[in-house]
């Protein structure tokens, strides 16, 4: 993983700050999440303190400090979703998967976030599986759903 | 440039540039403040500021807003109240009820704010904040439940120590401060110089207590209880309980302590002078060897920390002189152990310090022999005034006493080195007299005393020439570096994390006041100014301490006691 680091870091002009934020997505895309490894690295080499690349990465909700499961969902709770029952989707994928959002099920199979909107308000609820937008989401669907997927990690 | 300006239907001058809150409090009307601090750029956050200008809609902040010419201001109108009162109801909406058990009950500010703004019930609730507890640091506690996100533990950390470890995380209810990666204190950068403490509005930061310790401790028969305390102890204790400071508070000190309870009494002044006298003599050997490394002073621990986690290549500049606590400390648990005949674990030394860092000192892996500590206990003034008032004692009614031998006296030179400049200044002038045999001129020095962060003076002694540079608050730092980096070369070079030094310390009454701290600084100067004896070499206790005990006790005669070692440091930066 360091390796990685190192790749992308040469990319990038040593203390050179205002590249904090592009440095760090980079390695988000890259190695999956922000190890505590990446952002002390990261500060030696921009010149930061650890504490600030920590306090800038938590505003952003979309930096996270733990891997995403092998599927990642977000559930769209934008007004007209949220009009359109998200809340009961929301309430149920943690029933299904036994985590809150942020988290990582144990098996490292599933992790989900709720987001602001997806933009697609007419077609409400709206999730997305790993990319993919699922489209006037009911909350009876979401079993069947899950199992599938986890026969397909479990099979892939 | 003056021009007039029209303020609850009255005119006052205003100055061209200033914000309107300088002009308001400059001509006597005060209106409440909460995130400001004074000397830093303001920010506006909190809102507790707000005035009312007429043309404007809103209200606008008056820490922030440039006074102008055509201001007609309302500082103390029904609306402007009325905003200031719901800020500090939403404050209290999720905060803890539990003043009386709080470490700032009585002296803080968002208890005052509320008394102030005549706030007598709970009129919006919201959910509490989760309490957490965080006693990992041997000096600082956090309480994140009393945080109310006014940002000044981050911005003193980031542009007065430049430590940097404190920050927002998260955002929205989730905010709350943090170290880095939300981790515990203690594996943090924290330097545990206490300037966050000192800042903060309320018991979300304080020093970690010890008085329940030294409590229980003073009620064991069996135990010897000693206790030292640093000359500006009582230049603190005075200010706590409100008491005016006399040159006689030493001695009604000695009284009270072994009032409270305590079997010897000593003062870290002793300690400081044997500090003074050890970086002279290492000095002395540096400059006899030709080196042209600089000697930099080690005698502030949170500067100690700082160096062994950000600049581990300085460690073997690093004195190895141990602080002035820390020799009184271990003098009290071998010379003093010897004496009364008992092992050094049947002593509970106790230390009171105008220094949160102190804490943390006291619990380094050098400062313990055989798993026992020199210094069992550190106090703070605060913590000691509380100790005192615990004891009900009357210190205006009480006979003055001396301290305890071995460590009964000192030099000027000791209570000097609480003010920035005054160790490097007090090691000098022993250097200075070593040499040559007389006393240094007083003027050579003034340039080390007080101006910018960071100072420099050459002392003539006889035909050496001693380069000296004091860095005084941490900021100073990049100018010492610069300086270096030019090419200039200093013998000896002092730093203290506290701007202007000790007398700053976080274990003094709250105050941010430069006033105050300058008056301290004060008393400072005048007692090196009166006091006879004005050199650790002619104070009789140092002499006694050199020429008998030491020499009469085999197992410290080699004085390796009184150096330590330091090593680097693995922390999240």
């Amino acid at each position: 993983m360091s390796i990685d680091l190192d790749i992308i870091l040469k990319k990038y002009k040593q203390g050179k700050r205002e590249d904090l934020i592009p440095l760090l997505q980079e390695i988000q895309d890259v190695v999956g999440y922000l190890t505590e490894e990446a952002i002390v690295k990261v500060g030696s080499f921009l010149g930061l303190s650890t504490t600030k690349i920590y306090g800038l990465a938590t505003f952003y909700s979309r930096f996270r400090f733990i891997p995403s499961g092998k599927v990642q969902i977000s559930i769209c709770n934008g007004t007209s979703c949220y009009l359109k029952g998200s809340q009961e989707i929301i309430n149920k994928i943690k029933e299904e998967t036994g985590v809150s959002p942020g988290q990582t099920t144990r098996d490292g199979n599933f992790s989900y976030e709720i987001v602001s909107c997806m933009g697609g308000c007419c077609n409400g609820p709206v999730i997305n599986v790993d990319g993919e937008y699922i489209t006037q989401v009911r909350v009876e669907q979401l079993p069947e759903m899950i199992k599938r997927l986890k026969y397909v990690i479990e099979n892939d | 440039m003056l021009f007039t300006i029209q303020v609850n239907n009255k005119k006052i001058k205003a100055e061209k540039g200033e914000t309107i809150l300088s002009a308001l409090n400059r001509n006597g009307i005060i209106i409440p403040t909460l995130c400001r601090m004074k000397e830093f750029t303001p920010t506006g956050a909190c809102r507790m500021c707000v005035v009312e200008v007429e043309g404007h809609d809103r209200l606008v902040t008056a820490c922030s807003q440039p006074v102008e010419e055509w201001m007609k201001i309302k500082t103390h109108s029904p609306r402007v109240i009325q905003a200031r009162k719901t800020i500090v109801e939403l404050l209290l909406s999720n905060h803890p009820d539990d003043c009386l058990y709080c470490d700032r009950n009585l002296k803080c500010e968002l208890q005052r704010l509320s008394e102030e703004l005549n706030i007598r019930e709970r009129r919006i609730r919201g959910r509490k904040i989760k309490p957490r507890l965080d006693q990992s640091s041997p000096a600082i506690v956090r309480e994140l439940s009393k945080c109310i996100l006014c940002g000044r533990c981050i911005r003193v950390c980031e542009e007065v120590v430049t430590a940097t470890s404190l920050d927002f995380i998260n955002k929205g209810k989730e905010t709350h401060v943090g170290a880095a990666m939300d981790r515990d204190f203690n594996f943090s950068s924290c330097v545990h110089c206490g300037q966050c403490v000192l800042v903060c509005p309320t018991g979300a930061l304080h020093e970690k207590h010890n008085i329940t310790e030294v409590q229980e401790y003073l009620h064991k028969p069996d135990i010897i209880k000693v206790i030292q305390y640093s000359p500006l102890v009582t230049v603190g204790i005075a200010e706590e309980l409100g008491m005016r400071y006399n040159k006689e508070f030493d001695r009604i000190l000695n009284a009270v302590f072994r009032k409270i309870g305590f079997d010897k009494v000593f003062t870290t002044g002793t300690g400081t002078d044997i500090c003074i006298t050890e970086i002279a003599r290492q000095l002395s050997e540096k400059i006899e060897d030709g080196s042209d490394s600089s000697l930099y002073i080690s005698a502030c621990p949170a500067w100690v920390k700082y160096v062994e986690q950000f600049i581990p290549s300085l460690i073997p500049r690093l004195s190895t002189v141990k602080s002035a606590q820390q020799i009184t400390g271990v003098l009290a648990k071998t010379l003093v152990a010897g004496q009364l005949g008992v092992k050094p674990e049947e002593i509970f030394s106790v230390s009171a310090t105008p220094c949160i860092a102190m804490k943390f000192e006291a619990r380094r892996d050098g400062m313990m022999r055989k798993g026992i500590s020199d210094v069992d206990s550190v106090l703070t003034v605060r913590e000691l005034a509380r100790l005192i008032r615990l004891h009900g004692i009357d210190m205006t009614n009480i006979e003055h006493e001396p301290a305890d031998e071995p460590m009964d006296g000192r030099s000027s030179l000791a209570v000097l080195a609480e003010v920035s400049g005054g160790l490097a200044e007090g090691v000098l002038r022993s250097f200075h007299y070593l040499k040559l045999k007389r006393e240094a001129d007083k003027l050579l020095f003034k340039k080390l005393r007080s101006g910018s962060s960071f100072r420099e003076v050459i002392v003539p002694v006889g035909d050496i020439e001693v380069k000296v540079a004091v860095v005084d608050g941490l900021t100073g730092l990049e100018k010492l570096k610069a300086s270096v980096a030019s090419g200039k070369k200093y013998d000896l070079v002092e730093v203290m994390t506290c701007p202007d030094g000790c007398v700053h310390g976080a274990g003094l009454p709250f105050t941010t006041s430069k006033d105050e701290i300058k008056s301290r600084s004060k008393l400072v100067y005048l007692a090196d100014d009166t006091e006879a004896i004005n050199l650790p070499c002619k104070s009789p206790a140092l002499i006694n301490l050199y020429e008998k005990q030491l020499k009469g006790n085999s197992e410290i005669a080699d004085m390796k006691i009184f150096y330590t070692h330091f090593e680097k440091r693995n922390v999240l930066l």
